[in-house]
């Protein structure tokens, strides 16, 4: 029996180290989002320039919400010149990229789109509200809406020029209605 | 006739300053309860700090959100749901007591469970204080496997671990206590 015991204890924490060992070879920022296939929250907030920004305004389009910071080095910095190029070559196909700014200031968030020469339209998040709705804990993350205003992809990092294009060139060719 | 005006003014305005603030800015809503949801919400650009103990602006807009919405009327469990819709279950520092989320409440008591019933077994003492203490060969299974999995978590890069500098003296007193099992 005593020697039962002497092996029993061990063996019952192979469970949790097989746990523990899965844990650790995920990405913990994997975190799959509850919002993946609902309709994506509104918001109207007001861009650097000063107009108004509304989801709203852009229903019927492939709509592209690029959650970002001026203080997110390397990569806001590595995707906002891909998020410019992908979206003056998108614009004309009923494709819009709507950036928000979050926990920034306004200095700050006017000189990266200075530098960055960033042409779409860009807002700031001032209460955090807009973040909290998408479910947001960091930056970048994109989402992808659809023609429908469900959100379709969440990517967190960086956007690539083929997330981006094969994302975007997809929820394109559905149908414009469900 | 004048120093009783005076009273009376003096009063009426010093009665107003006392109470304006709380007039004009009501508080239906505690400190106390925006904190107790909020401790129970994890700060999403920190490491295991709750949204109640986290300094960071997000966590501070989190904390606003969930007195807007106490505010409004909300129940803190109607808040709570507020959150776990937009970030899933991941957002509650505590998982909730229902499904596979069961076993990690009650998996620990499982483990111990039998730890306990052994440790009941052994000889039996009159002396409140005693308390059993783990048999080397225990000590020894626990050491086996703080070493296996060790060797596992490091083995898998192929580089050998390079040796840790440790002072002889402390390194003979560890071996000391694990050998006389203290």
């Amino acid at each position: 029996m005593k020697r039962l015991w002497r092996w029993l204890i061990p063996l019952a924490a192979l469970p949790v180290l097989a746990l523990l060992a899965y844990g650790f070879r995920v990405n913990p920022r994997d975190i799959p989002s509850p919002l993946v296939g609902r309709a994506a929250p509104s918001f109207t907030l007001q861009t650097l320039d000063g107009a108004p920004l509304s989801l709203e305004a852009h229903r019927g389009k492939v709509v592209v919400v690029n959650f970002w910071a001026s203080w997110c080095y390397p990569a806001c910095y590595e995707e906002a010149p891909i998020l410019e190029r992908n979206w003056r070559a998108y614009r004309d196909r009923d494709v819009v990229v709507l950036g928000v700014d979050i926990q920034d200031t306004r200095e700050a968030a006017e000189k990266f789109i200075r530098d960055f020469g960033l042409t779409f339209p860009n807002a700031r998040d001032l209460k955090g509200t807009v973040s909290v709705d998408y479910g947001v804990y960091g930056v970048p993350e994109t989402f992808f809406l659809d023609r429908q205003g469900r959100i379709r992809v969440k990517h967190v990092s960086a956007v690539t020029d083929e997330v981006f294009r094969a994302t975007v060139d997809r929820l394109l060719s559905e149908p414009r209605t469900p | 006739m004048s120093r009783g005006w005076i009273r009376l003014v003096a009063s009426v305005v010093l009665l107003g300053a006392a109470v304006s603030p709380v007039t004009a800015q009501p508080k239906p809503v505690s400190e106390e309860t925006v904190h107790e949801v909020a401790a129970q919400l994890r700060c999403v650009v920190c490491q295991n700090l709750s949204v109640a103990d986290s300094p960071s602006e997000m966590a501070s807009q989190m904390r606003a959100i969930v007195r807007e919405r106490l505010t409004a009327g909300e129940s803190p469990g109607d808040v709570q749901r507020f959150f776990v819709e937009r970030y899933g279950e991941w957002i509650l520092l505590a998982p909730p007591r229902r499904g596979f989320n069961l076993l990690v409440w009650f998996l620990p008591l499982v483990a111990v469970g039998p730890v306990h019933r052994r440790g009941r077994k052994s000889p039996v003492s009159f002396d409140p204080q005693f308390r059993p203490a783990p048999s080397p060969s225990g000590k020894a299974e626990v050491c086996k496997t703080a070493i296996l999995v060790w060797r596992w978590t490091h083995g898998r890069r192929g580089a050998r671990p390079t040796p840790v500098d440790v002072d002889p003296a402390m390194s003979e007193r560890i071996r000391r206590e694990v050998e006389s099992g203290s």
